[in-house]
């Protein structure tokens, strides 16, 4: 049991750094699906402890969105990318104060 | 049973103040008596509220003869005012008040104040003088103001002061008195800045009204008490009532009534806005400024003699009130150059003598009224000729480029010379018998008092003199481009009739008629014998006036008047020329506190509630601005932020948890 536990927080900490760390859109989309994932490997370990399916179809929610994310995100990566040639999240900082 | 032992009180102290009970309904000629106030209002209506909405050649017609509809009105009040005061001639002592109830004025609880008339023997007096020198002088007005193309407006205004006036003099109860109070004040306010392009006239018109309000406070802090105390403004129910009142309440009532007088009157402390109040037109001045509004404080207190009589404390106050300004007043008019002003101060000055007879209870009451009324006659007689004589000098109203003027205008002169004879108490003239007998109740009443009325008799006659000697005789003095000349009939056909009414006003005093008049309305009183057999009393003041003209005589009349006024001159005079400084006193004393505490509470706004709230909003502004930098546009950073906002939840859920 422990074990999952601490391999989903291990692969929550590699996402979070990616997030913070890189400048590819690419990666740092990888890297929230890796925390998302991450996430849905807790759910269904504690699912398991508490022996309900709760966690599981909480999992399942979470596959749903990270889909429905991944398409809007990946459509908004390549307009961006076709407009300025660049995937760096820190080139596209126009909306600002 | 109350009311009897009330009358039993008041006859046994011996000065019981007659109760007002008029008898309503007298028919007859009498029906008419709210014409006399609707004749002037309507022709003020029909001048102010009409005329200027009329067309074309209508409208032409009407500036054109808008002040014979002004005169006519008034004349017809003053024929109307003559009718009723024979018919009152008529009646019976007993029978001579009249009352006339119009409509309920406004009713409220057991509270009601109706739209009444009195016309009894004290207003009998008044309406003839308001309406009859009214009349006069609006007919020297239509020469005088002949080159103004407003002339049309300045006799709206005239009628709305005669109707306002008689509003004050005919009302039953305090209330219309208040009505026509006010609206007297306005037709002054209106006609002292009547030439409101003059800085000056505007300033001295909202002067006039300014303090004219602080004595109106007075006069309706009294009706309030009134309403209060009696249940009632009216004159008949307060004058059977007033014994019931507690002598605190009397005393109040009497001073709050002497402040209102004091305000209207031009007394000490609130004198200052008369001198000023000569910037308007020349009539007006002699109208409301001299014969008839600024007495209205006198008829005051004689009319609420019930109040008075039972209130020895307001009673002394007016006496003293009274002899500090008829002093003052003379003052004033010994330094003045502007023949107006000099006039004015003497008005000041006779006013002053009237308010101490009616201070001094029902012995004067009917002194006061005298004087009052031969007051009316030869200021108004002098003012005018003041103005005959500025018409021909260029309206130059400075003395001291006037002289020798007696040969230019012999009728202004002839004229004039009867109201300065009047003013002075020459004997036989009017002025003569109603100032001796004034003075004489004086010395009986308090001797300090008389004396001071004795030696204020002597300063008139001073200054009086002086005027006279500046104006017409002493050498020429004319500015180059003035050629004096005798004014039309229109002005000078009512100096002759006021100066034979100055000349000739002491017949009211034949047999002591206007004091067995009068008695009714101010109450019986025996004569205090006066310190001195009358002859001698009336032979010293001739002697200190004969003192006076010397004076004069040497420091004026043998002299010579320079063209400018000297500079280097006593304390005295500087103090005189400054109105006695009563400007810097009222300076001093309200209008700089006022201005510092106006400041202070605007200081105190800007400073204080403007600063909370501009303090507050510029704080938040200045942290929004701040905190905005955060959205600089980075999207790694705000996911550091949101990593952090985490972080702060779960290790706030963890501290709950733990805890």
């Amino acid at each position: 049991m422990t074990q999952y536990v601490v391999l989903s927080a291990i692969l929550f900490t590699i996402g979070c750094v990616g997030v913070l760390t890189r400048r590819n859109a690419l990666v740092v989309f990888m890297c929230v699906e890796l925390m998302l994932n991450a996430c849905n490997l807790a759910f269904v370990a504690f699912a398991r402890q508490h022996g309900n399916l709760d966690g599981q179809i909480t999992a399942f929610f979470v596959m749903v969105v990270a889909a429905a994310e991944v398409v809007i995100g990946l459509a908004i990566i390549m307009t961006i990318f076709r407009t300025r040639r660049s995937a760096s999240v820190d080139d596209a900082s126009l909306l600002k104060y | 049973m109350n009311l009897l032992s009330q009358t039993v009180r008041l006859v046994e102290e011996g000065g019981a103040a007659p109760v007002v009970s008029p008898d309503t309904g007298a028919g007859g000629v009498f029906d008419l008596l709210w014409l006399v106030i609707a004749l002037p209002l309507l022709g003020a209506f029909l001048l102010l509220a009409v005329a200027p909405f009329l067309q074309g050649s209508l409208k032409a017609a009407a500036d054109k003869h808008g002040h014979l509809v002004g005169t006519a009105m008034s004349t017809l009040s003053f024929v109307l005012s003559l009718v009723l005061f024979v018919a009152l001639l008529g009646r019976g002592a007993e029978e001579r008040q009249i009352g006339q109830h119009l409509w309920t004025w406004f009713e409220t609880g057991s509270l009601s104040v109706g739209m009444d008339l009195l016309y009894d023997q004290l207003a009998a007096l008044f309406l003839l003088l308001i309406t009859g020198v009214g009349s006069l002088i609006h007919v020297y007005a239509i020469g005088y103001m002949e080159h103004d193309e407003r002339r049309r407006r300045f006799f709206g205004y005239l009628n709305l002061f005669v109707a306002a006036m008689l509003t004050l003099i005919l009302s039953a109860n305090f209330v219309g008195l208040f009505l026509g109070w006010e609206g007297v004040g306005l037709a002054s306010y209106l006609l002292i800045g009547f030439w409101q392009h003059k800085p000056s006239a505007a300033a001295a018109a909202k002067k006039a009204f300014v303090i004219n309000r602080v004595g109106d406070i007075g006069l309706s802090l009294a009706i309030a008490l009134m309403f209060a105390t009696f249940g009632t403004a009216d004159f008949a129910g307060v004058s059977e009532r007033a014994g019931d009142a507690s002598q605190d309440t009397l005393t109040a009532l009497g001073l709050l009534l002497l402040l209102g007088a004091c305000g209207k009157s031009a007394q000490v402390p609130l004198q200052a806005w008369l001198l000023d109040a000569m910037e308007g037109p020349t009539p007006v001045s002699a109208l409301i400024h001299a014969a008839t509004m600024v007495t209205a404080g006198v008829y005051l207190v004689v009319r609420a003699n019930f109040i008075f009589e039972l209130a020895p404390i307001a009673q002394t106050a007016v006496v003293v009130v009274a002899t500090v300004t008829l002093l003052w007043g003379a003052v004033l008019g010994c330094a003045k150059d502007d023949i107006k002003k000099a006039l004015a101060g003497s008005t000041m000055s006779q006013i002053g003598y009237m308010m101490l007879a009616a201070g001094l209870g029902p012995v004067g009451y009917p002194f006061a009224i005298f004087h009052l009324l031969t007051h009316g006659f030869f200021k108004a007689n002098m003012f005018l000729g003041a103005g005959s004589v500025m018409h021909g000098m260029n309206d130059d109203v400075d003395m001291r480029h006037y002289g020798g003027l007696n040969k230019a205008m012999p009728v202004t002169f002839l004229t004039f010379a009867m109201g300065y004879l009047a003013i002075i108490g020459f004997p036989g003239f009017s002025g003569f018998w109603s100032k001796d007998r004034i003075i004489e109740t004086a010395l009986a009443d308090n001797l300090v008092v008389g004396l001071l009325a004795v030696l204020g008799a002597g300063i008139t006659a001073f200054y009086m003199t002086r005027l006279m000697l500046m104006t017409f005789l002493t050498e020429k003095r004319w500015a180059k481009d003035v050629h004096p000349h005798e004014s039309p009939k229109v002005m000078t056909v009512p100096l002759m009739v006021l100066a034979a009414l100055s000349v000739l006003g002491g017949v009211l005093l034949l047999g002591d008629w206007i004091v067995t008049w009068l008695e009714p309305v101010t109450g019986h009183a025996e004569h205090h014998e006066p310190p001195l057999p009358a002859l001698v009393i009336t032979l010293i003041i001739t002697a200190v006036v004969a003192i006076g003209v010397a004076t004069a005589w040497f420091l004026v009349g043998k002299r010579d008047v320079p063209r400018e006024a000297p500079q280097e001159v006593s304390f005295a005079t500087r103090a005189a020329r400054a109105d006695l400084y009563g400007d810097a006193i009222n300076d001093a004393v309200v209008v700089r506190p006022g201005a510092s505490l106006v400041g202070g509470l605007a200081t105190f706004d800007r400073v204080g509630v403007d600063g909370v709230v501009e303090g507050g909003s510029a704080g938040i502004g200045g942290l929004s601005t701040t905190m905005r930098r955060l959205q600089n546009g980075f999207v790694r950073s705000y996911a550091l932020s949101v990593l952090a906002g985490a972080l702060l939840v779960v290790l706030a859920l963890l501290a709950v948890n733990f805890a």
